[in-house]
Formats: C-alpha cells, structure tokens, sequence
C-alpha cells in the first residue's frame, strides 16, 4: 500500500549507565486519514500506522496508539533510560498489516 | 436593494463554505465519549502536565505538540475540533526516562488540544490549550 516507506531514528551512541537518553524517530509514510476526496469526489480510504512501540533490550519503552490525526511521516521524540549497553528495537504496525522494524544500538559506560 | 458591501462579503462566505462542504467537525459527544472512554468519568486535576502546543498554526497539516507528565503510566491527547477527536495515546513502559514526549499532529480549525495523564494512582491529570490555525490540515 504505503510505498517507500523508510524508518529513521536517532539514539546517542554512547551513554552512562542509568542516563535518560533522548530518542528521536520519524517514519516516511502518507498517513492517509480516510477524510480526503479524490477528484471524482470519491473519499481516498484511510491507511495509516496506527501502532508503535520502542522496546530496550526487551523492555518496553513506550507504545503508542496512533490516530488519522497524526501528522503524515509520524514523528515520536521521547527518552528512555539505558543501564546497559543494548539494542533498541523499533516497530511501526501499518493498516494494512505491514510491519516496519529498525533498531539502533547504544553502548553505555 | 438595500445590500451594505460587509453584508454582501458575509453573505458570499457564508455560500462559499455551504458550496465547498466545511468538514465535518467533532460534536462535543464525541469528544466526551473519548474522554470517558479514557478516564472511566473520573474527574482531571490540571496539575502535574504540561502541554506545549503553539498558540497560532500556520499549517495545520503538521503541529507540533510536545506532553510532559511526570510518573504519568499513559497520556491521551485529543484534538476537540477534528473530525475524529482522538490524536494518540502513549503508554510509558518501564524503561521510559522522563514521561514526556513530542509529536506532530493535524488539526482542521481553531480548536483546543487536551491531553489527559492517566497516574498509577489511577487519578486523572488534564491540560488544555488553544491553537488557532491559518490553514486546516483535514482535507476538507
């Protein structure tokens, strides 16, 4: 549906343990509210993202639950504290069932 | 005819928005069904969140909002004018820093913002903030 569709996201590279990181992401994605008409005056059908989340090492960050409102290329800055070096895992679930992943790697001293 | 030019202007907008089709706008039900959907019909202390959104959108395609509520477990933020209320909800795991976040939304008109924190107390905490907006981001 959805076509290039490019996950982005920035974590510091290097952090102290128990610091609160500050995590940025940005998905490219129309984010099609079901709202627009086409030119025939036809409403364009709604396809969006409508859930994301951010785990660290297999603990849940944050999960968000998204609407139409949302702007298009969805964009989520938020932070999460790191007391160990580690993986964040990103996933983005898409309306018509894709799901976009990406990761980013820490380390912490 | 007696028409003044103001009256005629108004009276031609008022043709146009009727021609054109306004969007179609949250009714105030709504906007309580999601609040309660949300707080069960508790009532919201305005303390303890801060919500940051600009007082004047120049595009209301894309308005960035930034929620701040510390020890909150999820916050809710809704868009009292557009057609479908909610925004998003962001429920805070425990690896979560500072229990805030920021965000891009669209918003059709004028209207409030509201974002509603849900404590681990399983108390309500609510901000509110107007936004004017230059150009509405609904389609329309």
């Amino acid at each position: 549906m959805a076509d290039n569709v490019t996950p982005r996201v920035r974590v510091p590279r290097e952090a102290s343990a128990g610091e609160s990181v500050s995590v940025r992401t940005l998905i490219s994605h129309p984010m099609e509210s079901g709202q627009r008409r086409d030119g025939d005056g036809n409403i364009i059908p709604r396809s969006i993202i409508n859930r994301f989340t951010c785990d660290f090492n297999g603990v849940n960050v944050v999960d968000v639950t998204l609407e139409p409102s949302i702007s298009t290329n969805p964009y989520f800055q938020f932070e999460a504290v790191v007391n160990e070096t580690g993986t964040f895992q990103f996933t983005w679930y898409d309306d018509d069932g894709s799901i976009y992943e990406e990761t980013a790697d820490i380390s912490v001293s | 005819m007696d028409v003044t030019r103001r009256q005629f202007v108004g009276t031609g907008l008022v043709a146009a928005a009727a021609f054109f089709g306004l969007p179609q706008i949250a009714s105030a039900e709504a906007l309580e069904d999601a609040i309660n959907a949300f707080t069960g019909g508790a009532d919201a202390a305005s303390d303890g969140i801060t919500l940051i959104a600009p007082e004047i959108a120049e595009n209301g395609n894309t308005v960035p909002i930034e929620v701040d509520a510390p020890d909150a477990e999820a916050i809710m933020i809704l868009a009292s004018g557009n057609p479908n209320p909610d925004v998003c909800t962001i429920n805070f795991g425990p690896a979560a820093g500072r229990h805030a976040a920021s965000t891009r939304i669209r918003l059709a008109g004028e209207q409030d913002v509201i974002a509603i924190a849900r404590m681990p107390d399983g108390s309500f905490k609510q901000a509110r903030q107007n936004v004017r907006v230059t150009i509405g981001g609904c389609g329309g």
